[in-house]
């Protein structure tokens, strides 16, 4: 097969995937029997384009193929005539929007689906497995090892959601203003969290990498249909911010670099500018939320890039607005290493104890940023004990490392 | 719900056994186990070659010096934990301090 052949299909593929399904599954709602018309579809552009050439329009091209397919698995259960008709409708109202070509209703439909996703009836904790596997098309495989589960069980579960999706009725809608907030924070948490999976698999993994990669393409995607929802232009500028770094997080023998740390060349400035422009842009809308505030507290870390300092004062003043909105444990221990730079350890370790113990027992970040704290006040001893926690609670070799290092300070300074 | 973490190590896991950093790693972890509260059981064991094996023959027994010659694996240990769900138990699974030549099985504990 000549290379091109392959690699437009692959590229038609990626970028079309969701939106495709989100087409194919509009009236049945059947999710999988949509994915398997459009894997067979994509099976025979394989076979035929490089013998008859790349269509014209590719997309139309499969959404056609992948029709017949689903009509032809229509007959062989023998679904009654209306149904038949109910599809038949639905595809031509699908083939209609499609030829009505470079009208922004593609991203439209993927919206769509990223709202049946992660609609309440669905378990929020598939939510983005589910958002990942339907809208850019991920692999089960993959996001089973993202997730650490075996990849039957995420199989398992990705089948109860979309049967769930199809039982129970879930609109393929953007929902209605009044609705659109509530609703919309689950679609930001659910891209987040993929941005997370990718963001934590750091060591050595590319396949994370490419999560990291799709949830900043999620969050354009989303933001192509709703311009003017200032959480979602958060998010992405979050996510920029986070990407900008991620060269910096590993030195050259693949050591953990904390980020007071990391050289700030090595920083990506022209994502970091893009991302200080959205989070202006979602500023003039005057509506403050949590994802703006995250954003805005990584904007005052890259301002290090050419201040040469931390302004910890800013920080102090961000997360104390950010655990008012969101008072997530991340959002507070967070908050309590800030009060340790900006006012004084003690301070910070203050902070960390009015957490409930229950809730930290095996929070990893609380006990590095605890132990990091006790050095800072002279409490050599403790801070060793906390080191040992934070070290057993770690599940990167690199942190562990890292840790260890402090841990061996610490224990020569007792 | 209970779980086994059944550690299995390669040959130079126990090699390393003497090395100071390696074995901070396992206290590092048998104390965020004991802090969170979950630890209902567990042992290290010494090397493979320390263990002898037993088995039945008809009215007799077979005893034999270990280590049993099965794979690049050996037992090295084992956890017991208490937790909601398998998805928990993986949790801990991954904080292993072994190497990407050993594994961790995960297995529910038999309910009698």
């Amino acid at each position: 097969m000549p290379p091109d052949a392959g690699r437009a299909a692959e590229k038609v593929a990626r970028q079309s995937y969701g939106k495709l399904i989100a087409f194919l599954a509009a009236r049945s709602r059947d999710v999988p029997a949509a994915e398997d018309a459009l894997s067979e579809a994509l099976a025979s552009a394989l076979r035929v384009w490089p013998e008859r050439g790349i269509p014209g329009n590719p997309e139309a091209w499969l959404l056609v193929a992948a029709r017949r397919n689903l009509m032809q698995a229509a007959r062989h259960r023998t679904v009654e005539a209306n149904a038949q008709t109910t599809i038949s409708v639905a595809f031509e109202e699908a083939e209609e929007r499609m030829n009505a070509a470079g009208s922004a209703v593609f991203p439209d439909e993927r919206l769509k689906l990223l709202f049946a996703c992660t609609h309440p009836a669905i378990d929020s904790s598939v939510h983005t497995a589910l958002m990942l596997q339907t809208v850019p098309g991920i692999e089960a495989k993959i996001i089973a090892r993202s997730f650490v589960v075996s990849p039957e069980a995420m199989s398992q579960r990705l089948v109860r959601a979309k049967v769930k999706i199809r039982d129970a009725g879930i609109p393929f809608a953007v929902p209605p203003r009044p609705a659109l907030p509530g609703r919309l924070a689950a679609v930001l948490s659910a891209i987040y969290a993929a941005y997370g999976l990718g963001w934590d698999g750091l060591d050595g993994e590319n396949e994370r990498h490419s999560l990291a990669g799709e949830a900043i393409w999620l969050g354009r995607a989303l933001l192509a249909v709703l311009p003017d929802e200032p959480e979602a232009v958060g998010l992405l500028s979050l996510m920029l911010h986070c990407e900008a770094r991620r060269s910096a997080r590993r030195g050259g023998d693949g050591r953990y670099v904390p980020l007071d740390e990391q050289d700030t060349t090595a920083w990506n400035a022209i994502m970091i500018a893009e991302a200080d422009a959205l989070l202006r842009k979602a500023g003039s809308f005057d509506r403050f939320g949590p994802f703006q505030c995250q954003a805005a507290i990584q904007s005052v870390h890259a301002a290090r890039r050419l201040s040469g300092t931390t302004d910890w004062q800013a920080l102090t003043t961000l997360y104390a607005a950010l655990v008012m909105m969101k008072p997530t444990l991340g959002a507070r221990v967070s908050q309590a290493a800030v009060i340790g730079r900006a006012s004084s350890a003690a301070a910070g370790l203050e902070q960390l104890d009015k957490l409930d113990p229950r809730d930290i027992a095996s929070y990893q970040p609380y006990w590095a940023v605890r132990a990091f704290l006790l050095t800072q006040v002279g409490d050599h001893t403790a801070a060793a004990d906390a080191y040992m926690t934070a070290i057993g609670l770690s599940d990167s070799p690199a942190v562990r490392d890292f840790l260890a290092g402090r841990l061996k300070d610490a224990r020569q300074a007792i | 719900m209970q779980y086994a973490l059944i550690i299995r190590e390669a040959a130079e896991d126990f090699a390393r056994r003497s090395d100071p950093a390696y074995r901070d790693g396992w206290v590092a972890y048998s104390q965020a186990l004991a802090q969170a509260g979950i630890m209902t059981g567990g042992a290290g064991l010494t090397g493979p070659e320390t263990g002898t094996i037993v088995r039945r023959k008809g009215e007799d027994h077979d005893v034999q010096d270990g280590p049993y010659p099965d794979g690049k694996e050996q037992l090295g240990g084992f956890y017991l934990i208490d937790v909601p769900d398998m998805d928990t138990a993986l949790e801990w699974a991954i904080r292993v301090p072994i190497s990407d030549k050993g594994s961790v099985e995960v297995r529910p504990r038999l309910q009698m």
